[in-house]
Order: C-alpha cells, then structure tokens, then sequence
C-alpha cells in the first residue's frame, strides 16, 4: 500500500440516479462520452488513484468539467464517493459516520473556497474565528487564536470591519484565515486565488508560500491555471474528463507532457521560464583538464578549460591563450569562478551570465564540475526548446 | 357511455358533490375535535386579549412616540414627520381605539403566522419533497377568496375575534413560509459548503449559516404576512373581529361614504407606517457582494 497523507485508491464519483449502471460500463473501460450516451450518469471522477505526501503542495489541475473540484470535495465528504477508497493519515474516510466526518472536519482540515464564502453577518473576527466556533472553543481563546493568524496575514486592523468593506483579495485572505485558525494538518484550496486580479493572485502566492516555510502543512490545491501550479507546486496533476492524466514535479510535467492535453496546458505559458541550469548546461562547451592534463581532443573553438581534481571537483578555469603561451601549471592560472547549481531557474542564470566573460559552470551538490552555461548553449538549448514545444 | 354523459351534463352535483364532502368532513371535524378546536381558541384569544390590553394600556404620545422614533432610527426625519402627522389625523377623526385593535389583531395574527411559517418555510428548504407537497397547498391558501375562511373559522370558534385572526392567519402564512425557503434556498452554494467543511452539525449550519445569510429575506417575508393580515383582518371584521374592519362594514351596510372614506383612511395610513418600517428591517444593514472579480 502507499504511504502519504492522503491516499487515494480507485476513486470513482457518478452524478445521476443509477451510478451502478454506469460504474459497470466504466470498469469495462468504457469512456465518460460513452457511458453518458448509454446511461445518462455523468462521470465526475473516474478511477483516480494518486497520494499526496505530507507537508507538499499538491496542485491539482485542470479545465472546468475536468472533475478537479468533485475530487477536492470527495477528499472532506462535501460529496460522497460512488466508488473507491480515501485514507487520510492510514484512516478510510469514506466509511465515517456523520459524526465521525464532523469531528474529522473540525480537527483535521479546513477549505478555502474559489467565492470567498465568508458569513456577510460577521465581522472578519467572527469570520476568522468560525471553525473555532463550530468546535465549541470559548469566545475569549478562540477569538485570541483568529487574532493571532489575522496578524500573520496583515489583517490585525480589520478585524472588527464587515467582509463587504473589504477588497476581494482581502477577503480571501480573512478565508485563508478561517482555514488557518483551525490548525488543521490539511488545507484544501479550491480555485482559492482564481477571482483574484493576477497582481493580488501572485501577492497570495507569496502569501501561502510564506506562511508554508513557517508551518508546513500540507496543502491539497485546485486551479485551473497553470502558472500558479508551476509556482506554488511541489507537485502537479493533471485531471481530464475525471481521470489523471499525469502526476509529477513541474519539471517533469514540462519536460515529458503525457498526453497532447497537457501540452495544451502549456501553449499559453512560456516554460522556458522554468528550464534549469541542468537543462541549460553544455558538458563540451569548453575543454577538459584533469590534474593538469587536457582531456580528450581539444576543440580550438573552446576559449576556456575547466580545471578539475582527480575527482572532478572544479578547481577553476584557465584561459586557453594562457595555456597555450607557457605550458602549465594551471592551478595557478585558475580563474576562481563562482558555480552555480543545478537546479537554479533561467531568471537566476540569466542574471549571472550578465555582464561576465567566463562562461558559468554548473556543479552538483558534491561539488563535481557537470558542465558550462554560456550565453551560446543558452540560446541553442531555448530555441531547441521551442521548436520542441511548436512541433507538438 | 352518451347516456351517462346526459346524465352527467344534466346533474353533475350527482357525480362530484365536493361542497357535501366538504360540508360532510367540517361537520366530521366539529363532532369529534370539538376539545381541540376549544384549546385553539382559548389559547388565540388570550394572545390577542393581551396584545390589545397591552396596546391600550400604554398612553397615546408612547405609541406615537415609539412608531415616530422607529422611523427616525431605520428611515429618515421625514418619515417620522409623517408617522406623526398620520396619527394625530387618526386621533383628530376619531378612530384612535378601532385602529390600535387592528393593530393588535394584525399582529397576533402576524406572531401566529410566523410561529408557524418560518419552522415549515425552513422544512421546505430542507426537503423537496415536503416542498412540492406544500407549494400547491400555500397556492390554494392564497388564492382561495379570503371570504370563504370566514365560514369553517366561525363555525369552529363561534364569531369574534379568534375566527378573524385564524381566518387571517391562513391567509398571511404563505408570504412566511415561501420567502424562508426561499432565503434559505439561495444562500450560496459554498456558503454552506463552508458551514459542512468546518465541521458544522445540521442544526449549526442552519443557525450559523443558513437563517443569518436568509434573514434579509426572511424580513421581506415579515413584511408580507404583516400586509396581508393586515388587510385580511378588515374583511374578518364580518364575522365580528372589530377593529377599523366594523367602521367599513358599517359604512357599506349604511351606505355612508364618508364614514367609509374616513375609516379607509385610517386603515391606509396604518398599512403605509407598517410596511415603510418593516420593510426597511428587510433591506438590513448588511449586504453579501458575493466572489468579486
């Protein structure tokens, strides 16, 4: 069995009167088009297994009718399943009683909706403070914990206003708030930033970001917009017509698109912004010396050799005219050029490559020299890139 | 088959006698609940006895005054200047008593009408089924002329002013129940959604979230039933309920147009006070923007 916060196993939600007929055409393997024209069921989500690991991001992605929001409501009961299991910390959710769902709801996860869905008759204290409420807390600590967490989102001078003298985007930080109040180990988020305008949305995203590297919860989040995933997720998936199309870091969804549907995904966004130095990187972009000893046929394009331990820790570079000139010793020609890591995004190598002569050379986490970035492999590896993506 | 219908064009009270079942199952009910109908009416009138005790009890310038400051608290100046103005021509033509006894008439019936409303409009909201079986009911209730009441209520509480009031109350239920499940049928979809997620029972979702975010509505409905007894509790007048409702009785029996002219007056001034300062409970201080974009 796999282990993670949540598990979720072969999970199937029908809407319609007769679910069963249409689950017995989908284990056949029919397709929701089919079993729409056969039965008149409407498949919401259809065999989804995937788990999220505790303390991730989990972004879960889609367009609408793609069965993201079905499933988000699945994982805290707002629906209940057709089919399927959802263990949340080893536990079957789909088999609690009611009053084992409110207690669960109550102790273990809250949401945070795409409308906001704050009680227009409270104030943004009372809103805040609501779970707390619905647990039974006492007015003085609850209202002492909301404060708290309204302060962390800059919200502290609000709290006595009315959530329509607030903007949007206030608002759904007052949601954030009533989500957070609770100290939940899971957060749902459905659509949460999508009515926002793109300046608020990514002000969010710093937001949730940031209240992440103090407390790291784990966070089930649905959007239908690709950017936001790619920023804010650990991992992505990717949802249509009610199945999963494709689980995985932003790297790799970017890198090897399952299906043609995902590649639509990424027709509107420009991901070369999330190449890395390892993509970017050219092995042979300049020569090779190892303990002082050139390696290999030397190419006489190459301006510069990267000196390397036996080990091939980067000691440096040397200048080819230099070494020509006199013969050797070339850990005393080193120029010390700072690395950089793999890992490191296009905006961050861009930056270095700036205004510097040397090419920039990329090592692991050991220290082991991997290869060079130079405004030239740059460029090659981008416009390869491009003509990847325009192929599909 | 052409014979029986002859006979049913020519007789059709043979075939469907539904006034005689009618009549059959009022006079089934007075035979055999008659302790009950008792109990209803003992119970209505001490209602309405004390409301219109209370009512005459306080002094002339503390009714004026409360209803002047009502409206300088949830509408202007101006409309305190008219309240005023409306009852002292209600005092200065001499209708003072009979329009305070509608007043009380009208709000029993209107306490009565909304015990009742609001807990079935809040069924109805939680159950379709129960919904459709009391929409055609509410129709019927509303559309069935006022008079026809008048009858069974006479003949179940003798006449005076419990028939009037029951008789009015069937009439001023249904704006009670249908705006309460309507208000608590349009609360947004993830308003509750969010009541459930936070863990809420059945019965804190409906005080927490449901009635608070339906009050407005709620209100409106408050301010219907209120309308509509009032103007229900004139025509009970008939079977002896008092009020303003004997001065227009009397003013058709004798044909006395001004006294009709004046007695109508009275009851539109009281409707205009009535449903200014409900209504303006309705509009609240809050409003829901809903997801901005």
């Amino acid at each position: 069995m796999q282990s993670g916060k949540i598990v979720v196993e072969n999970l199937y939600k029908v809407f319609g009167d007769k679910p069963q007929d249409a689950m017995r055409l989908l284990k056949l393997g029919e397709t929701k088009e089919t079993v729409f024209r056969n039965t008149g069921q409407v498949v919401g989500v259809n065999n989804v297994s995937f788990s999220v690991d505790e303390g991730e991001i989990f972004v879960l992605m889609g367009l609408s009718g793609s069965g993201k929001s079905s499933l988000i409501r699945l994982i805290n009961r707002l629906m209940d399943p057709t089919d399927g299991r959802i263990l949340l910390d080893g536990q079957d959710i789909t088999r609690l009683s009611p009053a084992e769902l409110v207690s669960l709801r109550r102790r273990d996860m809250s949401m945070v909706f795409q409308s906001f869905a704050l009680m227009p008759h409270r104030s943004v204290l009372d809103n805040a403070a609501f779970g707390l409420e619905i647990a039974g807390v006492g007015r003085k600590e609850r209202e002492k914990r909301a404060m708290e967490v309204l302060e962390q989102v800059g919200l502290a001078t609000f709290a006595k206003k009315m959530p329509h003298e607030l903007s949007g985007g206030m608002q759904q930080r007052v949601g954030l708030v009533r989500a957070l109040a609770v100290n939940p180990s899971l957060m749902l988020m459905d659509e949460a930033f999508s009515a926002l305008d793109p300046l608020k949305r990514s002000e969010m995203q710093d937001i949730l970001l940031q209240l992440q590297r103090d407390h790291r919860r784990t966070i089930f989040f649905v959007s239908h917009d690709l950017e936001e995933a790619l920023r804010i997720g650990t991992r992505i998936a990717i949802m249509e017509g009610g199945r999963l199309v494709q689980v995985g870091t932003p790297q790799e969804i970017i890198e090897n698109p399952a299906e043609d549907y995902v590649r639509e995904f990424f027709k509107s966004v420009d991901t070369s912004r999330y190449l890395l130095a390892k993509d970017l990187l050219d092995p042979h972009g300049v020569g090779l010396m190892v303990n002082g000893n050139l390696a290999g046929q030397h190419d006489p394009q190459h301006h510069w050799v990267a000196c390397v331990s036996g080990d091939h820790k980067l000691l440096g570079l040397v200048g080819r005219d230099t070494l020509g000139a006199e013969g050797c010793n070339p850990a005393e020609r080193c120029v010390p050029v700072s690395p950089i890591t793999p890992a490191s995004a296009l905006p961050d190598v861009l930056k270095r490559l700036q205004g510097q002569r040397e090419p920039l050379p990329v090592i692991d986490h050991d220290g082991r020299y991997l290869g060079v970035i130079t405004a030239s492999s740059v460029l090659s590896k981008l416009s390869e890139h491009r003509l990847q993506a325009a192929a599909h | 088959m052409n014979e029986l219908w002859q006979k049913f064009i020519a007789n059709p009270h043979d075939f469907l006698p539904i006034g005689e079942w009618v009549n059959n199952f009022i006079r089934f009910l007075l035979d055999n609940n008659a302790g009950a109908f008792d109990a209803i009416g003992k119970s209505v009138d001490l209602l309405a006895e004390n409301v219109e005790v209370a009512l005459l009890s306080l002094p002339v310038w503390l009714v004026i005054g409360f209803f002047c400051a009502l409206g300088l608290w949830r509408l202007t100046w101006r409309f305190s200047l008219f309240v005023l103005a409306a009852f002292l021509l209600i005092l200065g033509i001499g209708f003072w008593a009979q329009t305070i006894a509608t007043l009380a008439l009208t709000l029993s019936a209107t306490i009565i009408s909304l015990l009742l409303g609001v807990p079935v409009g809040i069924w109805c909201a939680r159950s379709r089924r129960v919904n459709t079986l009391v929409r055609p009911v509410l129709d019927f209730m509303q559309t069935m002329p006022a008079f026809v009441y008048l009858i069974p209520a006479a003949m179940f509480f003798g006449l005076g002013r419990v028939p009037g009031i029951l008789a009015t109350v069937v009439f001023a239920v249904p704006p009670a129940v249908r705006l309460t499940s309507l208000g608590i049928r349009q609360v947004n979809k993830e308003q509750v959604e969010a009541g459930h997620a936070f863990g809420c029972t059945p019965t804190q979702l409906l005080f927490k979230v449901q009635l608070p975010i339906a009050l407005p509505a709620i209100m409106a409905g408050v301010n219907q039933t209120i309308m509509m007894a009032l103007s229900m509790v004139i025509i009970a007048s008939m079977v002896g309920a008092g009020g303003l409702g004997n001065d227009v009785l009397a003013s058709i029996q004798r044909l006395d147009v001004g006294l009709g002219f004046e007695s109508g007056l009275a009851v539109v001034l009281l409707a205009i006070i009535l449903d200014r300062l409900t209504e303006s409970f309705g509009r609240g201080p809050v409003s829901q923007p809903g997801g901005g974009h």
